[in-house]
């Protein structure tokens, strides 16, 4: 970003030594990197590259989005990720392109910076002999001291308007040369290194950061503490090492929702149990834009929905109790869910499992049935929830010790014919405090329903020092869009009755209003002109 | 309430339709000599009714001249209505008007028009760019009215947040900004065009237009002012808001990613214009790309990608 300027070697001077090729070439290739033109390129590539990252789906932003990518385009997505059009902010190639273009902010602004303290402590340069020639001339008229006290008393006027002047006595009288505006230039750089700081913070805050989701449903039963086995997905920064997470518990006492007639949401809060390094649990809440800020992580809400409580009594008169999840499928919080007792209907006299007989329950839950039975929810608070269920009988396939989904039944034993379906056609429908009983005797019961939340925790430890290299950077922004540079020269000649004043002024940058501002400077010193 | 602001959307639209034609007949009718000599006496004769300023006018120039009056001053009452529009809109809502997509819109366009009518009041002489920023003007309104319109509500919990005031509104006023510097960027290529020769469709625009430097001046004065608005809505407020919300100051969401792009856009478009090397019309084109990575940004994000933005 420097503009390089070609200046001809004097016709006397030796000619220039032959470098060292190799010196040469790498010369003139940082030469290259660090022009204008290259960084405006490398801005460009930088722009376009970021284009693909809201095209296809991000494993940094959704990660089911992607899967779910894959299963639509079985074959594009393999080569598309390749390319990393699903990593795209984490590509080589889109690393590749910013790595570049700080290179060559830096090997712009490091020399700039130079300069600028040079010139930071240079004086302002002599007029030039002809001040007509400059855009701006004015003949400044006549004052009554002498020309070296009038070009004093210049001086003093101009610095009291923040210029930085020199008085200086040439054979036919004196000058003033002033200058001012100085900055622009560290408003500029102060911008290009707060951004350098601000990619700096990005690196550091990816190494040393941590985040994790964990969908929380109330109770104390179902509380957790802050560990990676106890969320459900985690990311850790290269630099965090699992025992580094700081010690928290959380449960969530209750969680309240408030909605528009139309169901799109009005508010929602979450009230917790929390203790921190051991201590006592204490009562405190987080909400949407309102989150928890504990010692060392934050802890969002995310999303929220309904955990049906169900109740299952085998052949033998054991029963067991089920708190599951059901994940919202729409804004009416239509939920999908399955409920699994892998361990039910063993026998008590050779206490061995039939895996023939293990049960499973898939189906939707309505916070608000509609009266035509439905399968989609009327509206998202609880006004008639209703649970809508099939049973399968047989081996659920948990035993396999292949990872399946916890929110489905697994596909491949219902088509092997080993998990069967044991309910008519339509699902069952149950409402709160219901009891369902089944083909060979055994009863589910719907004891009713819990709240859940999704909650993010997360921790950054760079976040606060990003925020205030943006803010830096952005008052560097506007010093170096509303400054200007610009010099004025002022000659104090003798005359009759005192001494005759010529100026001219010369705007360093595009600058508009300075012809203003040079006509106001000149008649303020008119002024004093008898 | 909500009905009358939706009656005085039409209302507005109407009036800037009107007034895009009347600019359209100035432009037409108009004789550029007599606009560029007569326009600046006319509008204070027009403004302060003083009675000795307005027979300026010679009566060769009477027709388009009193055609771009009644331009002037449809325009006036567009911004007026548009402000009533906007202002009712959030009465109804009893909130800021900015929670969805239409509103945003509405907004934007609100803060583009009473730009453009502050300039147009302050240099009489842009006042043939009126064609142009009407016809943008009727565009996307009409565009918000009938493929964005949303019914009145409460905001939803994740904008109830008093970063929402800092972030919507630097953004909307940064946009509105940046959608009106397009104009003058435009109208600078196409003069630009015609003063270097040419004479193919684009350019026959450029016969009547001012001076190609202080059109280039004007583009580049409303990119540096909107420029660092969007650098705190977008990159300060938005952050600092998402970190609340979302727990991540940055995640790459769809909108994210536009607006980054626009900003690096338009940080070229500044880069370019004050490097001596590149020429004008060059860095101009760029402040053009900028406007339409903004234009995606405003509809393309909201309409074509599912995203943590789409409260719309």
């Amino acid at each position: 970003m420097t503009v390089v300027e070609d200046r001809p070697a004097t016709a006397d001077a030796p000619p220039p030594k032959r470098a060292n090729p190799v010196w040469a070439l790498l010369r003139n290739s940082w030469r290259q990197l660090t022009s204008m033109r290259t960084a405006l390129i490398l801005l460009f590539l930088l722009a376009v590259a970021a284009v693909p990252g809201s095209i296809f789906p991000q494993r940094g932003v959704n990660r089911e989005n992607v899967s779910e990518y894959f299963t639509e385009h079985p074959k594009l997505a393999p080569v598309l990720d390749r390319f990393f059009a699903f990593d795209v902010y984490s590509s080589p190639w889109f690393a590749a392109i910013y790595l570049l273009l700080f290179t060559s902010l830096i090997g712009c602004v490091v020399p700039r910076l130079r300069d600028h303290f040079r010139a930071l402590t240079t004086v302002p340069p002599d007029a030039p002999k002809r001040l007509d020639r400059l855009p701006h001339h004015v003949d400044g008229g006549r004052r009554p001291e002498e020309p070296a006290a009038a070009a004093a008393e210049i001086a003093k006027l101009l610095r009291r308007g923040r210029f930085r002047t020199r008085v200086r006595e040439t054979a036919d009288g004196w000058t003033v040369a002033a200058e001012k505006g100085f900055l622009k230039e560290t408003g500029n750089l102060l911008f290009h290194f707060a951004m350098l700081a601000v990619l700096v913070g990005v690196g550091f805050g990816q190494w040393y950061g941590w985040h994790a989701n964990r969908l929380l449903i109330a109770g104390e039963d179902q509380g957790f503490c802050n560990a990676v086995t106890q969320h459900d997905e985690s990311v850790l920064g290269p630099r965090v090492d699992a025992s580094d997470l700081p010690n928290f518990c959380l449960w969530m006492t209750d969680f309240s929702s408030t909605f528009q007639d139309n169901g799109i949401p009005k508010s929602f809060r979450a009230n917790v149990q929390v203790n921190e390094d051991g201590g006592a649990y204490r009562q405190t809440s987080f909400s949407v834009n309102d989150p928890l800020r504990l010692d060392g992580a934050n802890i969002n809400l995310i999303g929220q929905g309904y955990a049906p409580v169900l109740r299952y009594t085998d052949r033998f008169g054991a029963t067991q109790e089920k708190v599951v999840a059901f994940l919202p499928t729409d804004n009416m919080l239509t939920s999908e869910g399955v409920v699994q007792f892998p361990d039910v209907n063993i026998d008590p006299a050779t206490n061995t499992r039939d895996p023939k007989l293990q049960m499973g329950f898939e189906g939707v839950f309505l916070p608000t049935g509609g009266a035509d039975g439905s399968a989609k929810s009327k509206y998202p608070a609880e006004d008639n929830p209703v649970l809508y269920l099939a049973a399968y009988r047989g081996d659920l396939g948990l035993d396999s010790g292949k990872p399946g989904s916890v929110y489905a039944l697994n596909r491949r034993q219902i088509q092997d014919g080993d998990l069967k379906k044991v309910s008519g056609e339509r699902p069952y429908a149950l409402r709160p405090g219901e009891k369902w009983t089944l083909d060979d005797g055994t009863t589910l019961e719907f004891v009713g329903t819990r709240r859940f939340a999704t909650i993010s925790i997360r921790h950054d430890p760079t976040q606060f020092l990003m925020l205030i290299g943006a803010v830096l950077g952005l008052a560097g922004l506007m010093l170096s869009l509303a400054v200007h540079r610009r010099r004025v020269w002022f000659r104090v000649v003798p005359a009759e009755g005192g001494s005759a004043i010529e100026a001219g002024g010369l705007p360093r940058t595009d600058y508009s209003g300075f012809g203003d501002e040079f006509a106001a400077l000149t008649r303020h010193i008119k002024e004093g002109t008898p | 309430m909500a009905e009358l602001s939706n009656q005085l959307m039409a209302l507005t639209v109407l009036a800037y339709l009107t007034a895009m034609v009347c600019y359209a007949g100035e432009y037409a009718f108009g004789k550029r000599s007599h606009i560029g000599r007569a326009a600046s006496r006319q509008l204070v004769g027009a403004g302060a009714s003083v009675p000795d300023e307005v027979p300026v006018a010679e009566p060769a120039a009477g027709k388009g001249e009193l055609v771009g009056r009644v331009a002037v001053v449809l325009n006036l009452i567009g911004l007026a209505l548009h402000l009533a529009t906007t202002a009712t809109r959030g009465i109804a809502a009893e909130r800021m008007p900015w929670g969805n997509m239409y509103e945003y819109i509405l907004s934007a366009t609100l803060v583009g028009a009473a730009v453009w009518t502050g300039v147009l009041l302050r240099k009489p002489a842009v006042r043939h760019l009126g064609l142009f920023v009407s016809l943008i003007l009727v565009v996307l309104l009409g565009a918000a009215a009938l493929v964005a319109y949303t019914p009145v509500g409460p905001l939803v919990p994740a904008l109830n947040s008093y970063w929402f005031v800092f972030h919507v509104s630097t953004i909307i006023i940064s946009s509105g900004i940046f959608l009106l510097g397009a104009v003058p960027a435009a109208m600078f290529l196409i003069k630009d065009g015609w003063d270097a020769g040419r004479r193919g469709f684009p350019y026959t625009l450029g016969r009547r237009v001012g001076d190609a430097g202080s059109l280039e001046r004007l583009t580049f004065r409303l990119h540096a002012f909107a420029f660092p608005l969007f650098t705190f809505g977008a990159l300060i407020a938005g952050p600092l808001w998402a970190e609340a919300s979302w727990g991540r100051y940055w995640g790459w969401d769809p909108k994210e990613v536009w607006a980054f792009i626009s900003w690096i856009v338009y940080a070229a478009y500044l880069h370019a214009r004050a490097t001596p090397s590149v020429k004008r019309t060059t860095a101009t084109w760029i402040a053009i790309i900028g406007f339409v990575t903004m234009l995606m940004n405003l509809f393309g994000v909201n309409l074509f990608f599912e995203g943590l933005h789409s409260y719309a």
